[in-house]
């Protein structure tokens, strides 16, 4: 098992001019889970998109590597094959894409085999209760909301990254659904050393993926950092304590521009 | 307009009609229904109709591959050069003893719509009719029609006719094809005549060179309790245009319209539909979908036409279109006319290029950005291509659509 090392270091970061993060150092490690928590409009959902390079955000400041690569400087299809993925909070609706077409492509791209494919896609949805007749779909079209992250479970399985971004990966899941999907996180954590990093505004997945470090993000910034008893007492206490500012939602990705759009 | 000596009415194998064309006017771009075209730059004198071959003249090979697919599933095909019948497989396949094919002399009895401009008049002025009929209650295998237009300077005026009985069902493959450095102007008719409780599927696949020219004319008629499913492919030509009028004249008609694009290079793409619905209780579901590439443009005009005694309509008219570079262009404009209150209407018509939270989400998946594009794209007109009237159609358009994505660089 070959160890990986993301480092974030001194990150500035925003969207449509407005900085948000406002320097985040961070570093995870293969077989390591670090939770990053904080109250909405902290910088949460920016994390993340910045890490997997989405249109529109740009950095300012700070350092992104992953085993010393520069992922700022790679297009994000590179980032992937560098080893990073993220489940996104929203997955795209990518109508008359399917998964197993998006996944061979990847696998093409960066020199791996798709033979097999097919049944490995099939034994990673087996494996996290997600239905067979979900992977004929295009690409999370008419999928729930739990039903999505699941889609992204099975994506995880099968690019097998060093490290992967989960944000929110615990909205729309149901508790079964959320035990099966971290058990397969947990599997590749400790048994195919992935690095995680877990974005979550609740404790929920936490009960489930016991992260090794918790840290707090706070306007832009890691305001307190500790371990899984940090995640306990903000439990209790809220993000009472940790200033919060509104943050542009995230929202659902919209589909071509349509002013004419059925209702 | 003054009578070109190629198209003179005593050459004409319906004269009327060949007057009727004499004394037309050509269109504008004036005219809403050919705005945004260039039909300005049409030059009539630049060309001539098919000189007539003496003898036999041979299938194009290029013909070769749909009579391929025709002879495992379909039960008649015929092969047209410049109008003229060269191939008609004897009937066979499935039902195949039960479709009639006829020329001129089989129109006899058949109520067809008149011109509704000059080159409706000169298409059934000069054009050579293959007409097809499907008998009350049949439901032979398909029909495969491919035309063949040869030669350069040449007009070409395809024309089929299906007549479809009471309860027949048919799908119907119409091809046009000439060679890509010819100059042709191909001036194709259809008519879909769709009888009460019949089930008409047709799909033309216009896959014409680099020079020429198509002004097509698709007319239907659907009768009571009929569904015509109706889908155009628009791939080739230097102007490729596509007009689509579908009439439900029965209570409880409906029609189906279906249509994908891909413009690369300079080529212009044009379609024009309508949606008549002249009885009660009829339902339409238009979806257009195109992408424009390179230098292209394409141009979409839709009319949903709801008459006064068409109580119960239902009609969608959905047009979409991606541009996929800077220079290309693609207008949409649909419209509604409503003379009934108790109708369903809706319409929806957008331009824009490949989403890019879509496409970020594939490049998160480590999709390489031309690949994730050529995949959006691709899967973009899956809707349509995934539900062909003509099912073993769907390979070689898939074909048609792959090698477009390549020229204009989404390898």
């Amino acid at each position: 098992m070959t160890a990986h090392e993301l480092v974030i270091e001194g990150l500035h970061a925003g969207v449509d001019g407005r900085e948000i993060l406002r320097g985040v150092d961070l570093t995870v490690r293969s077989g390591e889970v670090h939770a990053v928590m904080g109250p909405n409009g902290s910088g949460k959902s920016t994390l993340s998109h910045v890490l997997a390079g989405k249109p529109g955000y740009h950095v300012t400041a700070g350092s992104v590597t992953l085993d010393g690569v520069d992922l700022l400087a790679l297009a994000p299809w590179e980032r992937a094959h560098a080893g990073l993925f993220l489940a996104m909070q929203y997955p795209v609706e990518v109508p008359g894409v399917s998964l197993i077409d998006a996944l061979s492509e990847s696998m093409v791209a960066s020199g791996r085999s798709v033979d097999g494919l097919l049944e490995a896609i099939r034994a990673e949805a087996a494996s996290i209760g997600f239905d067979e007749r979900f992977l004929d779909r295009p690409l999370n079209v008419d999928l729930s909301g739990g039903e999505k992250k699941r889609n992204e479970t099975v994506q995880l399985g099968i690019l097998d990254p060093a490290i992967a971004v989960l944000d929110e990966i615990d909205s729309g899941l149901d508790v079964d659904a959320l035990r099966d999907v971290s058990r397969r996180i947990e599997a590749m954590t400790s048994e195919e050393g992935l690095g995680v990093l877990v974005i979550t505004h609740y404790n929920r997945v936490l009960h489930e993926l016991h992260p090794d470090r918790v840290h707090v993000l706070s306007r832009g910034r890691i305001a307190a950092e500790g371990g899984p008893e940090l995640a306990l007492e903000l439990e209790t206490t809220g993000y009472a304590g940790y200033a919060e500012e509104p943050e542009p939602a995230a929202t659902p990705p919209a589909g071509l521009f349509d002013p004419f759009a059925l209702p | 307009m003054p009578v070109l000596p190629a198209f003179a009415p005593d050459a004409a194998r319906d004269r009327a009609a060949a007057e009727a064309f004499a004394a037309a006017e050509l269109p504008t771009a004036e005219e809403e229904v050919w705005r945004y075209s260039p039909i300005g730059d049409l030059d009539l004198a630049r060309y001539r109709l098919a000189p007539v071959a003496d003898g036999p003249v041979d299938v194009p090979a290029c013909a070769q591959g749909v009579l391929d697919l025709a002879a495992g599933s379909g039960s008649v095909a015929i092969v047209t050069v410049n109008g003229r019948v060269v191939h008609r497989s004897a009937p066979g396949g499935p039902g195949g003893d039960r479709v009639e094919v006829g020329g001129a002399e089989a129109l006899d009895g058949i109520e067809l719509p008149q011109p509704t401009d000059a080159f409706d008049a000169l298409n059934a002025a000069f054009g050579e009719p293959v007409v097809v009929r499907i008998p009350a209650g049949a439901s032979p295998g398909p029909v495969v029609v491919f035309h063949y237009v040869e030669g350069d300077g040449i007009v070409s005026l395809p024309r089929l006719v299906v007549d479809a009985g009471p309860d027949a069902d048919v799908r119907v493959l119409e091809v046009v094809r000439n060679t890509d450095d010819a100059d042709a102007l191909v001036i194709p008719v259809t008519d879909l005549l769709v009888g009460k409780a019949a089930r008409v599927g047709h799909l033309v696949v216009q896959d014409l060179g680099r020079r020429a020219w198509q002004l097509g004319h698709q007319r239907s008629r659907v009768d009571a309790d009929a569904t015509l499913t109706a889908t155009a492919a628009g791939m080739g030509g230097a102007y490729g245009r596509q007009r689509t009028d579908c009439r439900l004249v029965g209570r409880g008609a409906t029609g189906n319209l279906r249509a994908l694009w891909f413009g690369e290079d300079d080529q212009r793409l044009d379609f024009r539909t309508f949606q008549d619905h002249a009885a009660p209780d009829t339902t339409s579901d238009l979806v257009y979908k195109g992408a424009v590439g390179g230098r292209s443009r394409s141009v979409y005009t839709g009319l949903i036409r709801v008459e006064k005694n068409a109580r119960g309509t239902n009609a969608v008219q959905t047009n979409r279109n991606l541009k996929l570079s800077d220079e290309a262009w693609a207008e949409s404009v649909p419209n509604l006319e409503i003379h009934n209150n108790d109708v369903r209407c809706a319409h929806a018509s957008a331009v824009g290029p490949v989403d890019a939270e879509q496409r970020w989400y594939l490049e998160s998946r480590g999709v390489p950005t031309a690949a994730a594009e050529r995949l959006i794209v691709a899967g973009f007109f899956d809707e349509v291509l995934a539900d062909l009237p003509v099912g073993f159609a769907e390979g070689p358009i898939r074909e048609l659509v792959t090698a477009k994505l390549a020229r204009v660089g989404l390898a």
